[in-house]
Formats: C-alpha cells, structure tokens, sequence
C-alpha cells in the first residue's frame, strides 16, 4: 500500500504584486499556480519541463525555502512546520560548486545539519561525518578541503552528503546532474539510485532532460508556464503522452539513435507572464489548437488509470 | 578551465590569504607603499621609546631655526619646539585617529549594509535612504556641522569623520551582500539549520570581509585627509597637542619666513597617504576576484603563435580547412597546460564535422585556435598549422588575420546574450558585421540585415531588427547569432556548443534551421559540442576528443553505432537514450587527467579496463580501422577484422 508522505494542494506562488509607495499596483508574475501533487513513500516522482515553467520555484516551495502565496503543504499528513525546516526534506541544488560555501571546509559544511538539526556531540559527529562520505565515495581526507578544489561531481557528491545528514526522508532534486559531464551524470545518477534503496528516500527529481528522467523516474509530471499540463507513471506518460506539448517535447529530444528529431513549425515562446492567455497558454505553439483552447483553460482532468491531462483535445485519447 | 578536472594536491593549492600576499608583494607599487608604510608605522610605535626633545616644550629663544640646526635636526617652530619631536608625536596622533575612525565607520557601515542586504525589502528601502541622505551633504559641511555640535577637539573629529564615512561602507558593503545573499549555499545553510544571526556571522560575513578590507584599505589614506583637514581647520586637535593636520594650519602663516614648518608635515602627510593608497590599490587587486582572474591584462588581438613544431610537411589535402598538429598550451607561471595535443582534422566543403568531448576535452580550444582566438595570456599556440586552402592561418599578421575572421571563418557561440552587444540592436550589430568586410552603404547594408534575420525565420524581421538583444528570447538570440555568422557569406562556420543554453525544444528548431543552411549555402560546419544526439542531428563525421586529443574520428552513425576506441565506447553507454525506460547507467569511473600533468601514454588507460602496459609506455599514433575512421587506441574494439 502506498502512504503519501508529501501532499500539495493548489500551491501558488506570485511574484510582485502590492502597491508601489505611490499607491500604484505593481505588476503580479505567477510563477506556479494551482499545482497539486503527491509523493509516495519511496517513489521518484519526475517533474519535466523547459526554463520558466516554475519547476524550481515548486521545488523550493515544497522544501519551505519559499512560501507559497496560496495553497497548503503537508508533510507525513501534518501541515508544513517552518521550525522543521531541513529537517524532513532537503535540496540538492542545480549550481554543485556554488551551493557549497566556498569559505568552509567540507567538514564544516556537513556539520552544520548535525549541529543545528540533529544536536549532536563532537565524537558522534566525526563518525556521522565519516559514514556520509563513505556512502557518497568520497575519501575522508577531503574533509578539510574547501570546495574550490572539487571538479563538478565531487562537489555534487558533498552536496547530496549534506541533504543526507540530517537524515531527512524526502529529497528535492534540482537539475542534480544537468551541469555535469555526461560520464559524471551517469555516476551521479547511479550513487543516487543506491542511496534511495541503502536509506528510503523519496525523490523529486526535476530535470529538463525527458531521457535523465524516464530513467530514474516511476511518475513524471510536466509542467509548462507554471501548470502541471500532464501527469502519469512514467512508462504511459513516455508512451501514450496524451498533452500535445508532451508530445513536441519527445519529439524535439534528440538523439543517439539517429531518430529524426521534429521541431514543430510554431516558434518556440511562451506567453507573456504578465498578460496570460485567458485558454490553454500552448494554443500558440499547439498544430491541434482549435478555438475553443484559446477561450476557457483546460483542466487537469483523468483520462485513463493514474493518467491526466490538462487538455481540451488530447492526443491518444483513443487508448 | 581544467582546474576543474581533478583534485590539485594541497602543495598546489595554498589557502587564499597567502596567495594573497604573494599577489600584493608581486605588484612593485604596492610593495614599495607597504615599506613606507610599515617604516612611519614602525616610527610611530617606538616614538615614545626615541630620544625626543618633548613635543610640546616652547622655547622662544629657539624659535624659527632652519633644518640641520645643532640639537634640532627638522629645526623648530614659531614657539621654539623641536619639530622632529612635534612630526614623530604627530604623525602617531594622526595615524591612530584615521585608523580607528576607519575601525569605527566600517564596523557600523559594515553592520548597516550587511543587515540592509540580507533583510532586503521595506528594511533595505529604509536604511539606504537614510545613507542617501547623509551622502547628500558635502562631506566636509557635514563634518563642520557635526564637530559644531559636539564642540572642536580630536575626538569630535574622529566621530565626525567616521559618521561622514559611513554611508561609503554601508553601500559598497550592502551591494556584496545582496550579490551573496541569493546564492545557492545560503539556502543551503537554511536547509542546515541555521539560524538568521548564524548565517550572517558565518556564511555571509566571511564572504564580504574581503570587500569590507578593500574598502577599509581605500579609505584609510582619505580619513587620515578628513581628519588633518578638521584639525587644519582648528577644529581638531587643540593646542599644543600637535597632530599633523594643526601643524600644517600653524605653519600656513609663516610659509614666506620659515616654509619648513608647514612644508614637513606636508610631506608627511603626502607620503602616509600615497603609500597607503599604493598598498590598497594593491589589495584591491589581490582581492578582487575578477582582477585576480586576469581582467587587468590586456587583451591581445590574436593568440601568442611559439611554435617548435610546424607539423608534417605533407601537402594539404584539397579541402577548405584542414588543420595539421595543432597543439595549443596555457602557461602560468611555471605551469603549462596540454589544453590541445597535436589535433589534425579536416573538414571538406559543404561538410560538418562534430568535435566531440567531455568539459576540459580541450574542444573549444580547438575551435578557438583556428582562428587565433584563445585569449594571451595565458593561451600560446605551441606547434601546427591551421590551413585555409593551404596558406596558413597562423602565420598571419594580426591585420591580415582580421579581414579572415567573419569573412572565411565566422563563429557561433555558445551564449549569445554575452556575445551580442547589449547596448546596440541587433540590426545595428548586423549592419557592423556586414560593413566590416564589404564596401556598401548603411541603407543597403541594412537591408541585407533584414534579409539575413528573414533567412534564419525570426517573425517580423523589419521590426526586430530595431530591437535590443535583451528584448528577445535565448532562440531568437541565438538565430541572430546565426545570422550574424553568415552576414559575409564565410565557407566554414565554427559553431561552438551553439544549443546549449537553450530549451530542448528551441534546440530542436535551431538545429534545423542551421542544417537545412548549410545545405543551401554549401558551408563546412565545425560543431563542437558535448551532446551525441546533437552530433547524430547534424553532423556528417564525428572526431571524439579526450585530454586535448582526438581519440578518435570516423562517418557518424559508423561511430556511435561500432565505437573503435573504449572511451568513444564507455561514453555512448553513459548517454541517456529516451524510450529505453528505468535504468541503471554504465558510468565511466574515475576522472580525466589534469591538463598540467598528462601521462605519457594513453590519457584514458587509467580508466579503461583493456589497458595494459603497452598503453602505458608511450604516446599511441592514430591509426586507420577502416575506411575514413581512425582511432588512437592499441587494441581498438572494432574495425579489426
């Protein structure tokens, strides 16, 4: 039976906004709007989708590094604690090298999590310490090292150690392997697939590469100009996509098999984010748009088992 | 650039302060301002110790005598006193005021501008406009007004001198906070547990302190002025205290009879606050992390060309480009980095070739060095010939070498917002490119500027002309890119990592439309890049790259479908392929040697389960596998039957 250790409803999260000293109303930006999603215990749940369409900003409201403008957080079924911030999910970030501060050593780094969260003594830290870089392979005399000497991977490597210490179940995964080598990628991915069986993290994994996360991911959720447009496990998603922007997204992807890639005829922008389309904001861009799309905003609905799609005429809906 | 490839030894990498000083003492100026400093610092201290006449002993029998008089080596002044003793006393006084005024205005400025930074928002807003207001006075208006209120005397003028300062701290420091705050290990300190007041003190404070020091190291000198200017006024120090600033005022009435009692505490005054500015200049820029990156040397307008090998002598085969054993280095000190070994290639009309490689690969070094475009220093182009139709590009004049690039050779880059002009509009930068190798007229050069953005289909090309790089988006920048790179119609467009900043579905287009142009125009395309399904997209052959060589090189879909060399293997194998579903990945363990220390043999065979001695012993020549594919590799895995 699967128990939900982290649901969202309806987060929203607006930029600006208010009014200037001058009393004039400032300009609102929505970031994300009315995402609801749940993750399961020990599933990797993927999100996908293109610069601007407010996956980071999900993620970091979901870890409390944001607050959200509407909507609720619940942790294990209790709503979010600002107090247990860090303390039941945790972030690797995108940047490996600047999201280490580089005038600390590693050592110090991944004591402030033991120090602050988990309260403990010195000779109980030192051994915490030497099991984190055991379990990510590092060796133990890079503990005094600051992180300027570290090429990419390592670097992630510590970062993913410091999400692990404090021993949070849930981790937040930010384009974790997208700033690395590809032969890095790969050891990235592979360490992380261990520690989620060696420890029993659940994982959200968001990436803009639809290969990175059909392989690490049982859901997938994509997500375009602040919406979740389709939701699915991932072998439907990747095989039946039901949104049409799921579809150019396969299709654009390219390669090493040689497959032809199709870019669409349409370019390739988003709406202004200050005067959103009233429909579907991928009517623009979409070759099944019909009137109706541009009129009224197509909601996140069923179609099929653990299968939905925000969309008015979707592909595949035959199967 | 490669520094990033493998963990230095700790020999290699002192801890910052030291290579600091080493920086600091390397600047003469800096060097010479920090022994005149330390010297009147050093006086200072031991002036208490020194047999002194007593500073402030008149004697008016004595009065007025010149320099080198017997007793009074300075002479002494309108009251009889001894003008050494009086010099030593003062410049201790006027050195501790500056020094501790500066302590005191950067401590509060540096509070300010810290909490002002972090907080951000309504905070923010209301403490810098109360810095504004301060900086709104006339600095020395300000200074009067304070001391006027507190009553003159040494220690007013300190306050006031610091007050009048703060608001310099307050902004320089808040501005590198702000820049700090919206880091990624901020969050990540959050996420650890910190506290607001812990992440100050230990995340945020350790990396403005080199800001605060540089700002405390530049305004030191200036306090000291501010403070012998109050004095200078009379509202400093008061009699008979001597400090160097009432000195001077003293002296200024009897400058036409006895000049030297004003003229040395002039010169002193002159030379605390030129070497300490010397020195700060010299903090500054060991400091400063863009300086220390090399902003300050002049760029050269082509690479610097040492070569001490010209590669094979053999004739050039017939194609547009071909490049023989080009062998590029960074040298740094004693340094040097084997950033491209001995590349050969070619590239045929009409042809793309991919250059493919993992980061520090040296693929882009490649690209750059074609046409002389790694930046000097550090980049020397060490051996080889690139030949363009068989004369040799780096042979060239710097002036010669001009009229090839954009003309013969035109670039694509990576990032276009950094390599377009943001203060021009990209007709203006197209119209640029365009006249820069062809006499026409602004109208007719402009229209060729419209017809070049019609070609590569950004909609509405009359009205986008007019508009600024910002105003577009990553794929319409980058198409204006492409544009510009075929604005002289060249035979080989060198296209380095050109989708790589952008969204897989722009990609996607902006692929399309470079091949179906190449096509048109029959241009040979160099395409570096990091991605095999880019090269599958677009690429006729691919050359593979490893610690700045070629490793191997062959027709695309024979590479990537039958790799010869066991990298090219391992890599393919590590590539994410859609609609292959949940997997594990076969990673390539280890890490690519460090550019300043290659092996002598094969550079992957500690990575490479096939490896043997052989491998180990000596450089591996490329060798032909089959028809057009070469590989550098002993044991090649495939071709060999």
């Amino acid at each position: 039976m699967t128990t939900a250790v982290l649901e969202a409803e309806e987060l929203t999260k607006a930029f600006g906004g208010g009014r200037s000293l001058l009393g004039a109303p400032k300009p609102v930006i929505h970031a994300v709007q009315d995402v609801s999603l749940t993750l399961n215990e020990g599933e990797t749940f993927g999100v996908v989708g293109e610069s601007g369409c407010g996956k980071s900003t999900l993620a970091r409201m979901l870890v409390g590094l944001s607050t959200p403008t509407r909507g609720t957080i619940r942790i294990a079924g209790k709503p979010f604690d600002r107090h247990l911030l860090g303390a039941t999910a945790q972030y690797v970030f995108q940047d490996p090298v600047s999201s280490l501060n580089p005038r600390h050593t590693v050592r110090r780094i991944l004591e402030a999590p033991l120090i602050h969260l988990k309260r403990l003594g010195r000779d109980a830290r030192a051994a915490r310490i030497n099991y984190l870089m055991d379990a990510v392979g590092l060796r133990p005399d890079f503990l005094e090292r600051y992180p300027h000497e570290f090429s990419g991977g390592q670097a992630q490597r510590i970062g993913i150690a410091r999400a692990l210490a404090a021993e949070a179940r849930i981790i937040v995964l930010d384009e974790p392997v997208s700033a690395l080598d590809v032969s890095v990628q790969a050891q990235i991915l592979n360490l992380l697939a261990d520690l989620k069986a060696r420890f029993g993290l659940t994982y959200l994994f968001i990436s803009h590469d639809l290969a990175v996360v059909e392989a690490v991911a049982d859901r997938v959720a994509v997500m375009y100009f602040g919406r979740i447009v389709e939701e699915a496990p991932a072998d439907r998603l990747f095989a039946h996509p039901h949104h049409p922007y799921t579809r150019l997204l396969l299709d654009s992807a390219p390669a090493i098999t040689g497959k032809r890639i199709d870019a669409g005829e349409q370019p390739a922008e988003l709406p202004d984010p200050l005067a959103p389309p009233p429909g579907c904001a991928f009517a623009e861009r979409c070759p099944h748009a019909r009137a109706d799309c541009r009129a009224r905003r197509p909601p996140l609905a069923p179609m099929g088992p653990y299968h939905s799609a925000a969309c008015l005429y979707p592909l595949n809906a035959t199967d | 650039m490669t520094s990033a490839a493998g963990i230095a030894p700790p020999a290699e990498a002192p801890p910052p302060a030291r290579s600091a000083w080493r920086l600091i003492l390397r600047n003469r100026l800096a060097a010479a301002g920090l022994v005149v400093l330390a010297s009147i610092i050093l006086l200072a201290l031991v002036t208490p110790l020194l047999p002194l006449h007593p500073p402030n002993a008149t004697a008016p029998a004595n009065r007025l005598l010149p320099p080198f008089s017997d007793g009074h080596l300075l002479g002494t002044d309108h009251l009889g006193r001894d003008i050494l003793a009086r010099l030593m006393w003062g410049t201790r006084l006027s050195l501790a005021v500056g020094i501790s005024a500066t302590f005191i205005a950067a401590l509060i400025g540096s509070v300010i501008g810290i909490l002002a930074g972090y907080t951000g928002g309504r905070t923010d807003n209301t403490m810098m406009r109360g810095i504004d207001m301060l900086m709104a006075f006339p600095y020395i208006l300000l200074a009067l007004a304070i001391v006027a209120v507190l009553g003159p005397g040494l220690f007013n003028a300190l306050i006031a001198v610091a007050i009048v300062n703060i608001p310099f701290f307050a902004r320089n420091i808040r501005g590198a906070t702000v820049g700090i705050v919206h880091r990624e290990f901020i969050d990540a300190a959050r996420l650890s547990g910190k506290g607001r007041l812990r992440i100050l003190a230990a995340d945020v404070l350790p990396n403005v302190l080199p800001v605060i020091v540089i700002t405390m190291s530049t305004t030191v000198g200036w306090m000291i002025l501010e403070t012998a200017g109050l004095s200078f006024l009379g509202l400093g120090s008061q009699p008979p205290q001597a400090d160097l600033g009432s000195m001077l005022g003293e002296g200024r009435r009897l400058l036409m009879n006895a000049p030297h009692v004003s003229y040395l505490p002039g010169l002193v005054i002159f030379l605390i606050v030129m070497s300490i500015n010397l020195l700060g200049d010299g903090v500054r820029d060991a400091l400063d992390p863009r300086l220390r990156a090399g902003a300050l040397a002049r760029p050269a307008p082509m690479t610097a060309i040492d070569r001490t090998d010209m590669g094979t002598d053999v004739a050039p085969v017939d194609a547009p480009l071909s490049v023989d054993h080009l062998t590029t280095q960074f040298r740094l000190g004693s340094d040097t980095h084997h950033a491209v070994n001995e590349v050969s290639l070619s590239l045929g009309r009409g042809e793309c070739l991919g250059v493919i490689g993992e980061s520090g690969s040296g693929k882009s070094v490649t690209a750059l060095s074609l046409a002389a475009l790694v930046a000097s220093p550090p980049g020397v182009i060490a051996g080889g010939r690139v030949l363009l139709h068989g004369s040799d590009l780096l042979s060239k004049s710097a002036r010669e070498l001009r009229k090839v690039r954009g003309r013969d050779v035109a670039y694509i880059f990576q990032d276009p917002l950094s390599t377009l002009h943001p203060q021009f509009t990209v007709g203006d930068q197209l119209v640029e490119a365009i006249r820069a190798h062809r006499h026409m007229s602004r109208a007719a050069a402009w229209a060729e500027a419209v017809r070049l953005l019609d070609l590569v289909r950004i909609p509405n090309p009359r009205g986008r002309a007019r508009a600024y790089p910002h105003e577009l988006s990553g794929g319409m920048r980058q198409r204006v890119g492409i544009a510009m790179a075929l604005a002289n119609a060249p035979e080989i467009i060198v296209a380095d990592e050109p989708t790589t900043a952008l969204d897989v579905t722009v990609q996607a287009q902006v692929l399309d439309l470079m091949d179906e142009l190449r096509r048109d125009r029959d241009t040979a395309v160099l395409f570096i890049t990091h991605d095999f399904g880019v090269v599958t997209q677009i690429c006729d052959r691919v050359a593979v790259m490893y610690a700045g060589r070629i490793v191997e090189t062959g027709p695309t879909r024979q590479v990537l479908e039958d790799p010869a060399h066991p990298y090219t293997r391992k890599l393919i194998d590590c590539v994410p392929v859609l609609g292959s579903g949940r997997r594990r990945f076969d990673a390539i363990s280890g890490l690519p040697p460090a550019a300043n220390r290659l092996p002598r043999g094969c550079a992957f065979a500690e990575r490479c389960e096939l490896a043997d001695a052989a491998c180990r012993a000596g450089p591996i020549a490329m060798h032909e596998i089959a028809a057009g594919r070469q590989a550098r590799c002993v044991r090649p895995l495939a071709g060999t039957s």
